[in-house]
């Protein structure tokens, strides 16, 4: 799905949880992307689309109460780069080479975007799985327990891919965990 | 115990950070732990190590460094606790990335705890792995995953289809070894590994088509059970949102079927039922199902579906796009997009809601909306569109104008049919948006109304009334100030005034006003107050009456503070004064700018394109700007830029006398006679005394200064537009050579490619290339294949090479050319990825790179 960050921002845009994906991002890079996008974000009203375009990313956000989730994936218009087959000799291959060509240069075009609205119902997701291990989650449970809400991210996106929607699968190795402490 | 080791716990200290009030407090107590973390880990203090970790991690969120906690990580990793490993995996994924070399001493532990009996503590390895693991690593471990893939707990499983995805991406090569344990995965019922398997599948189809063609063939009729099993499943608690089954997995099926589907008409057919199922009986009233109704239409628009399933799918979007809900309106905004190659005719359905987007509130959807309606303007509807975004454009918000106006710009410059509406909408979008209107879009403007003489009268009154209106607009002002200079006469007198024109009375004082006032103005620019005192000094000729004022005027600058002011003003004092003779010739009109050099320098090409005889017949028909030329204009000779001294380059071969003379104007005035056509006359190229981008043509004969007389020149001057600042080269048009050189593209030790390039003048966008590989090994290829990729904005067209062997230690070349269009011409340059696969006595070979020294301007 192609996941780059999620980010946890609070009214006041502190950064309360970050995970980034495949992103090589120094510390000052990701501080002034965060602070950018927290910017922009925070600035919008209620009534507003939950999507905005920034940089070469497209950032999904839902506020829930006094937290932002935020989630950056690709933006389509990045460059993308496209392998398209060359065809060589003969002029008998040609014709066939021309439909490979086709086929392959439009298939990344088609795999190159992202659904925001299951980016949306992922981030409802994440709240959900917290809400049932944390009860109530606010904004100190992911605080105090930062490496948890870590967890549960883990078991959900690896690697910018959603592995896990079962709130239960996801929750299970933590639960775990805790009974073993 | 050391006094100072981590005896405050996580919570003591993130509620001491809460409790700093400002961001030097905060750096304080952040710098006072991270040294009690220091000594806690070099005292190899175990007890507190998990501790120590956490609160790197939030040190590390709040932006601070601790690369000092690396080692330490690796060092949890490496013991043998769960709840150790645990955190310190976490640690690793979040402090370590892929680029430091730390990493590489984790690859021993990761492939321990890969072969450990406990399942989470090979799901722990697997997810660091699949998060930061590097090509090294994916190749060591790979035969890991491989095995994992297989094993029964589908934790694992799906853990591993993950982490295949990341080592394929990093390893593209090792995707064979995935594609059948990749099949089998989706055969499971668990949804954990359906989901990871669906992605896995669809990461393999990106790398190589022989594995899309393997999962065509044995996994469309899987895919389609499984979709519908979820379709029809009853309710399910555990994966239930909304009242719909996992619409995760929905989404990515339908994905993988997009993908399988694509071209292939056998597939996209077999699909059609299950997608017209799924398309008709989601139900719409949640944010769910509207996910997996926007990813069904995607998939439509992907595949060759029939006619009925698209008119099914145009239908969702119209729903979406008529929704209150601003979420569904923007992916429907999105997805139109896409939809208009499909079936613009739809597309064009919608055409007042959309316009009714671009002026919504919230910049997201407007930004979507505005750049549908560019993509929606045809001939047809380019003028009631033009004036929509126009009228939109008096009341939008200040940081929406700048994209707006562009493209507002846009449109009109490539869908005027004629002149004059071309010159209204410029004068509109001037006046209520001059200030966002980029430098070469007024330009174009000057360019035109140069080669309009029937409208020059009416552009420079339009102007003027707008000028009246919106006196703030930078570049109104800029075009209004060169137009009053030009044609004030016109504007006084009343000249070709049409039937639709208002009739006004300007005075010559009146245009004079325009120009003092532009002058004192406090906001004006320098170089807006040097228009304005070219423009003077020209009225001073146009109007004999009032230069004893221009003249007071131009001498209230000899004192500017401006360097480049009092000189202007210095020089034009002296030419009022004691160069009487030659003023008249020297403020003569601007020579007819010439439209094809215009446009070809305008999209960015830094050697001026030559335009020939033929290529100024094919004008109106290829070029961007449809403006028909008001002047007939024969041979063109080009003229070296007479700003541009360096003569290095090729001199002009036409022109048979070109004495450059500079007076103390600077001016470099020359006198070249073309001998391009027979009745060859002679010409007076007298160059921009500002230098902002208007070199100036007059006529020997003096009197020769009207916009009717001015019509015979035989002679046209190759205009070059001296605010771009490119030097320009002249060569006859008879020896057309390759503009651009060629370049050795790629080399190593095997191999060499060098590309030469021709481009079409009247299509700067398009450029030949003709690629010739050469084997520089001392062993002959077979089955030789070129690859190239390129970015999205350029498209691609490969021909045939003429062959597929190429002889050893260069005895042969394989040619092979293709044509490559830039649809951001001058904006973007050319960069194009490279693979070049053969087999060396039946070995297969692989060599990749990208080009990045392809030259300037194509």
């Amino acid at each position: 799905m192609g996941i780059r960050f999620v980010l946890l921002v609070n009214k006041q845009g502190q950064t309360r949880l970050a995970q980034y994906y495949a992103e090589h991002l120094t510390l000052d890079e990701r501080r002034a992307l965060e602070g950018e996008i927290v910017r922009k974000c925070l600035a919008r009203t209620e009534q507003q689309c939950s999507f905005v375009e920034h940089r070469n990313y497209k950032i999904v956000y839902r506020r829930y109460a006094s937290l932002f989730f935020l989630v950056g994936v690709d933006n389509d218009e990045q460059m993308e780069y496209t392998y398209c087959g060359s065809f060589t000799h003969g002029r008998s291959k040609q014709f066939s080479s021309v439909i490979a060509y086709v086929a392959m240069g439009a298939v990344v075009d088609v795999i190159a975007y992202v659904n925001e609205l299951a980016i949306l119902e992922f981030i409802h997701l994440f709240v959900e799985t917290m809400d049932r291990h944390f009860g109530n989650v606010c904004e100190l449970d992911i605080m105090f327990h930062l490496e948890k809400a870590h967890f549960m991210l883990e078991e959900m996106v690896m690697n910018g891919c959603i592995v896990e929607t079962s709130k239960s699968n996801i929750l299970a190795p933590i639960q775990l965990m805790e009974k073993a402490s | 115990m050391n006094p100072f080791s981590s005896g405050t716990r996580l919570r003591d200290m993130i509620k001491a950070i809460r409790a700093c009030k400002t961001a030097a407090e905060e750096r304080a107590v952040v710098r006072k732990e991270c040294a009690a973390i220091r000594s806690s880990i070099s005292e190899n203090d175990q007890d507190y190590s998990h501790r120590n970790i956490a609160k790197l991690m939030f040190i590390h969120m709040l932006g601070y460094p601790t690369h000092f906690g690396q080692m330490e990580c690796l060092k949890l990793i490496a013991s043998a606790g769960f709840p150790e490993k645990r955190i310190g995996y976490l640690g690793l994924m979040l402090l370590l990335d892929e680029r430091q070399e730390v990493l590489m001493l984790v690859t021993n532990s990761l492939k321990q705890d890969l072969g450990h009996t406990n399942q989470y503590i090979v799901g722990l390895a697997l997810c660091a792995l699949g998060n930061i693991c590097s090509a090294e690593m994916a190749r060591d471990l790979a035969p890991e995953v491989e095995r994992l893939l297989l094993t029964r707990d589908p934790n694992i499983k799906k853990k591993a289809a993950l982490c295949s995805i990341r080592i394929i991406r990093k390893v593209p090569d090792l995707a064979e070894n995935f594609s059948s344990p990749a099949t089998s995965l989706l055969k499971e019922k668990h949804h954990g590994v359906l989901i990871a398997g669906v992605q896995l599948c669809t990461d393999l189809c990106k790398v190589s088509e022989d594995a899309s063609n393997h999962l065509r063939k044995n996994c469309t009729e899987g895919l389609v059970r499984i979709l519908k099993d979820i379709c029809n499943s009853p309710y399910a608690p555990e994966y239930d949102i909304a009242g719909i089954t996992d619409p995760f997995l929905h989404i990515r099926v339908l994905r993988l079927l997009r993908m399988l589907g694509h071209g292939d008409a056998d597939t996209s057919e077999y699909i059609n039922d299950i997608l017209a199922q799924v398309a008709s009986k989601t139900e719409s009233n949640k944010n769910a199902g509207n996910a997996i109704l926007y990813e069904c239409v995607e998939t439509i628009m992907g595949i060759e579906a029939t006619s009925g399933l698209r008119v099914l799918a145009i239908n969702i979007l119209g729903r979406f796009l008529s929704n209150r809900d601003n979420n569904i309106r923007y992916v429907a905004l999105n997805m139109l997009m896409k939809a208009i190659s499909v079936d613009s005719q739809a597309v064009q359905r919608h055409r007042t809601t959309i316009l009714e987007c671009v002026k919504d509130s919230d910049a997201s959807i407007r930004k979507r909306a505005l750049e549908l309606v560019f993509l929606l303007v045809n001939d047809t509807n380019a003028k009631p569109l033009t004036k929509e975004l126009i009228d939109y454009l008096e009341v939008s918000d200040q940081d929406f104008k700048g994209d707006l106006t562009s493209k507002i710009c846009s449109i009109i410059e490539k869908f005027s049919q004629e002149k004059k509406w071309y010159i209204d909408q410029m004068v509109k979008v001037l006046s209520l948006a001059g200030n966002y209107v980029k430098d070469n879009v007024w330009h174009a403007l000057i360019v035109a109304i140069s080669n309009a003489p029937d409208l020059q009268g009416y552009s420079v009154r339009s102007l003027y009334k707008a000028f009246q209106l919106s006196s703030e607009q930078v570049s109104l002002v800029q075009v209004t100030i060169w137009c009053i200079g030009e044609y004030g006469e016109m504007l006084v007198n009343n000249v070709g005034v049409l039937q639709v024109e208002e009739p006004m009375t300007v005075t010559e004082s009146d245009a004079v006003d325009v120009l003092e006032s532009c002058l004192t103005h406090h906001s004006t620019d320098i170089t807006t107050q040097s228009m304005c005192l070219i423009a003077l000094l020209k009225l001073s000729s146009r109007f004999p009456p009032s230069s004893g004022r221009v003249k007071e005027i131009i001498t209230t600058h000899i004192g500017s503070v401006v360097l480049e002011l009092q000189q202007r003003a210095i020089e034009f004092n002296s030419i009022i004064q004691r160069h009487q003779n030659i003023k008249s010739s020297l403020v003569e009109r601007m020579p007819v700018l010439d439209e094809s050099t215009f446009i070809s320098k305008r999209a960015g090409s830094s050697q001026a394109n030559i335009s020939t005889e033929k290529s100024n017949q094919q004008l109106p028909s290829g070029a961007s700007l449809k403006l028909s030329n008001g002047v007939a204009k024969p041979a063109a000779s080009p003229l070296v830029d007479l700003l541009d001294l360096s003569l290095d380059d090729t001199p002009v071969p036409t022109s048979t006398s070109n004495d450059f003379l500079h007076d103390l104007l600077d001016v470099g005035l020359t006198n070249s006679s073309s001998s391009g056509v027979a009745s060859a006359s002679g010409t007076d190229i007298l160059m921009d005394l500002l230098s902002i981008g208007t070199p100036v043509q007059s006529n020997t004969t003096p009197e020769n200064g009207s916009s009717i007389k001015a019509k015979p020149n035989t002679a046209t001057v190759q205009v070059v537009d001296l605010l771009d600042g490119l030097a320009s080269n002249g060569s006859h048009p008879g020896a057309q050579s390759p503009v651009h050189p060629s370049i050795t593209a790629y080399q190593s030790s095997t191999l060499k490619i060098t590309f030469s390039f021709t481009k079409q003048p009247d299509k700067p966008q398009v450029t030949q290339i003709h690629a010739t590989f050469m084997n520089l090994s001392s062993e002959a290829y077979t089955d030789f294949i070129f690859q190239a990729a390129v970015p999205k904005f350029i498209q691609l067209h490969l021909d045939p090479a003429n062959s597929n062997h190429l002889p050893a230690s260069g005895n042969g070349r394989i040619t092979q050319t293709f044509t490559i269009t830039n649809t951001q011409h001058g904006q973007k340059p050319l960069a194009m990825r490279i693979r070049i696969a053969y087999k060396v006595s039946n070995q297969e070979r692989l060599e990749q790179g990208q080009i990045n020294n392809f030259p300037p301007g194509l």
